[in-house]
């Protein structure tokens, strides 16, 4: 039994354990795409770039937002590294322009005069609020459905990027054979191609403050790097580290094979 | 094969412990004089690698333990705390998640390691069922540490593995009602998990210190299966095998830390990442890959046998998939132990393990997608999984006492030096 077969054979095993995986993955979406750019965040070297997740915050708080919560991330996360890299001072600015939940005041009050909730500005420190105040409000005002928290899709879904991104820039005319239930959009990417979330993107459906032309496949692309960083904020840190630990650990394992060569020179084994 | 202890206490101090508590010298003669056989292979840097992984689980385990909620309204929240808040949370829990996929992977070729050189014979007998005591206990540990992230493949997979209970007659429901503590898998079923889930892994490293000491006192198996004759025949653990496991470790460790750092989530499935619900049912509830093979045989069983229903059989099936493995001992009929002189069992061993993986398929897909169709009849994943299944206990019921009486063993060297000395011939293992 020479090494190579050894080798060959723990390889065989562990490709076997690795194939069953994807195909628990598989979902009903009909095989999502990537950009052909492909994502910046995949592979050893994966990383985000900042232009592009700040553009894709732009098009998360201009259209997302407005249905979507994303309550896993606070404005602070914006400024940590390996982000959309803002300042803090713009961190600051952009929590500013949000509301959240204040009350109860100090008088055990949680709604102000006109009955409304009691609100207060948001800080860094706070995590993004959600445009309902919760499952019931969210259902009534989306025609029944639900619209998911956001702050893991790209995980939560076999092939989670590419699967967004497809989804949508993938709105299309329904075929004649299909009969789509009221208030349902056809799209080939979600699982039965209805959703109950209508195109959310069109042309010029935001304006980039870098020149960037806000086509559908543009802000698709945008939105989902965001979701990315979004549900996996610590990705680039988490790759850098790897890099330094596989090369550490390539070097050990060849002080090691030397030195069981050097101790086992004069065995007979 | 027990020794002679050769420690010697150089200094005061030694002397002084050693004749009050000899526990220097029980280090010395368990891992550092321990007469080893010369001829292991890397297949046998598994043991050390295991030790590796359940210190692994076991650290990684308790740090997280101190942030996470086992509250069923907190414990999502609180895991998407230690990804985000806690410093290298992220990495803990990738290491304890992958971990458990890796101690999988490593106790599954030990084990197979153990079937192909004949580790679980005489005198091995008990230090075998230990170890299937030590899988068992991983499978049901596992098992509930998956429960506790409280995604949707958490929350469906508790509620499809303590169904299983409802099939025993009669008690079978309120056996199912008092283990998740409830009509349903809720609050109470993931404070319980979560308690003996921290527990369980103290319990297999009890069970890991009656393995090492079975196997400290009939010492260790080898690729020929002849037993070692004497000082010719072994080499000290250390620093022969300690330095040798140590390489085998690293190499284990760069396939470990690759998925760790650039593949954390391939082996989970998307679905945990979506919270528990019990008003939405995944639409396919698969476990963890390492179970794939139980829950094939699981679901392998379609049909009533006299008042036995399907589930129940199915249930009966998964058990015995296990207990099986208890009494291979017995059930094999040969004299010789390595299957290197083996020739007519070889082919089975290999066989097997093919069986087995493709039970793995057959538990990740849809039991009803087919496979080929004659006519009429469409030959489903089902029937699959009963075709392995039944091929699966063949192996142990009918090939291994068979075998072992019609074959005629290969000619095997004197000893494991001879062996050594003049290469592995004649009998070549693949």
């Amino acid at each position: 039994m020479s090494l190579t077969i050894r080798t060959g054979a723990i390889i065989a095993a562990f490709t076997a354990a690795l194939s069953i995986s994807p195909a628990l993955a598989a979902g009903d979406a009909d095989h999502p795409h990537t950009p052909h750019e492909g994502w910046s965040f995949s592979g050893i070297f994966g990383h985000y770039e900042a232009e592009t997740l700040q553009r894709g915050y732009l098009v998360y708080e201009s259209v997302c937002a407005a249905c979507h919560s994303m309550q896993y991330v606070a404005f602070r996360n914006m400024a940590e590294p390996g982000g959309p890299g803002f300042t803090m001072d713009q961190v600051r600015a952009i929590a500013a322009q949000h509301q959240v939940p204040a009350g109860p005041n100090e008088f055990g009050e949680t709604v102000d005069e006109y009955g409304l909730p009691l609100t207060r500005t948001a800080t860094p420190a706070d995590y993004f609020p959600a445009p309902f105040a919760n499952e019931q409000a969210a259902r009534a005002s989306n025609g029944g459905a639900l619209p998911p928290d956001l702050s893991l899709m790209a995980k939560a879904r076999a092939n989670g990027p590419s699967y967004i991104y497809s989804l949508l820039a993938g709105y299309e005319d329904a075929p004649e054979e299909t009969e789509l239930q009221p208030g349902m959009s056809y799209n080939p990417f979600f699982p039965n191609h209805q959703l109950a979330m209508a195109a959310p993107l069109y042309e010029g459906a935001v304006e980039y403050p870098d020149g960037t032309e806000a086509t559908v496949e543009q802000m698709s692309y945008d939105v989902t790097n965001f979701l990315m960083w979004a549900a996996e904020p610590k990705l680039e840190k988490r790759k850098r580290m790897g890099f330094q630990v596989m090369a550490f650990l390539f070097l050990l394992a060849g002080l090691l094979y030397w030195s069981y060569r050097k101790v086992w020179a004069d065995i007979k084994h | 094969m027990s020794h002679e202890s050769t420690y010697q206490p150089n200094s005061g101090a030694e002397r002084w412990l050693d004749a009050r508590l000899p526990v220097l010298r029980l280090m010395h003669d368990s891992f550092s004089a321990f007469p080893t056989p010369k001829n292991l292979n890397y297949w046998y840097t598994f043991g050390g690698i295991l030790t590796f992984c359940l210190i692994v689980q076991i650290v990684t385990g308790i740090t997280l333990a101190m942030h996470f909620a086992s509250d069923s309204k907190l414990a999502f929240a609180s895991v998407e705390h230690i990804m985000r808040d806690v410093n290298f949370g992220w990495l803990l829990r990738y290491i304890h998640a992958v971990g458990a996929s890796m101690f999988f992977l490593a106790v599954f070729i030990h084990m197979f390691r153990g079937i192909y050189y004949g580790s679980y014979k005489a005198p091995r007998e008990l230090l075998w069922m230990l170890g299937c005591v030590i899988l068992l206990l991983m499978i049901i540990t596992g098992f509930m540490g998956y429960v506790l992230p409280w995604g949707q493949m958490s929350f469906w997979g508790a509620t499809v593995i303590t169904n299983i209970f409802t099939a025993i007659p009669v008690i079978g429901t309120p056996i199912q009602e008092w283990l998740v503590g409830g009509f349903a898998v809720g609050n109470p079923t993931l404070t319980r998990f979560y308690a003996l889930h921290y527990l369980l892994p103290f319990v297999i490293f009890g069970v890991v210190l009656l393995h090492v000491w079975a196997l400290h006192v009939t010492g260790n198996n080898n690729p020929t299966g002849i037993e070692v004759k004497g000082p010719q025949d072994t080499v000290p653990f250390n620093p022969y095998y300690t330095v040798k496991d140590a390489f085998g470790l690293v190499l284990f460790m760069l396939v470990f830390a690759a998925f760790v750092f650039f593949a954390p989530n391939a082996l989970g499935h998307p679905d945990n990442y979506i919270p528990a619900n019990p008003m939405v049912t995944p639409e396919h509830i698969v476990p963890e890959w390492y179970l794939l093979p139980f829950y094939a045989i699981l679901r392998s069983i379609t049909f009533d046998i006299w008042f036995l229903s399907a589930k129940l059989l199915g249930v009966i099936a998964m058990v015995a998939s296990i207990v099986v493995l208890f009494i291979m001992p017995w059930l094999d009929t040969s004299k010789v132990k390595s299957l290197r002189y083996r020739p007519m069992m070889r082919p089975f061993f290999f066989l097997f393990i093919l069986v087995c993986i493709g039970l793995g398929w057959v538990g990740a897909e849809t039991p009803d997608k087919v496979l080929f169709a004659l006519g009429d009849f469409q030959y489903q994943m089902v029937h699959l999984g009963l075709t392995l299944t039944a091929a699966y206990f063949a192996y142990f019921l009918v090939i291994l006492p068979l075998v072992g009486i019609l074959e005629k063993p290969s000619p095997m060297p004197a000893s494991i030096e001879e062996s050594v000395l003049k290469g592995r011939k004649p009998a070549q293992a693949a």
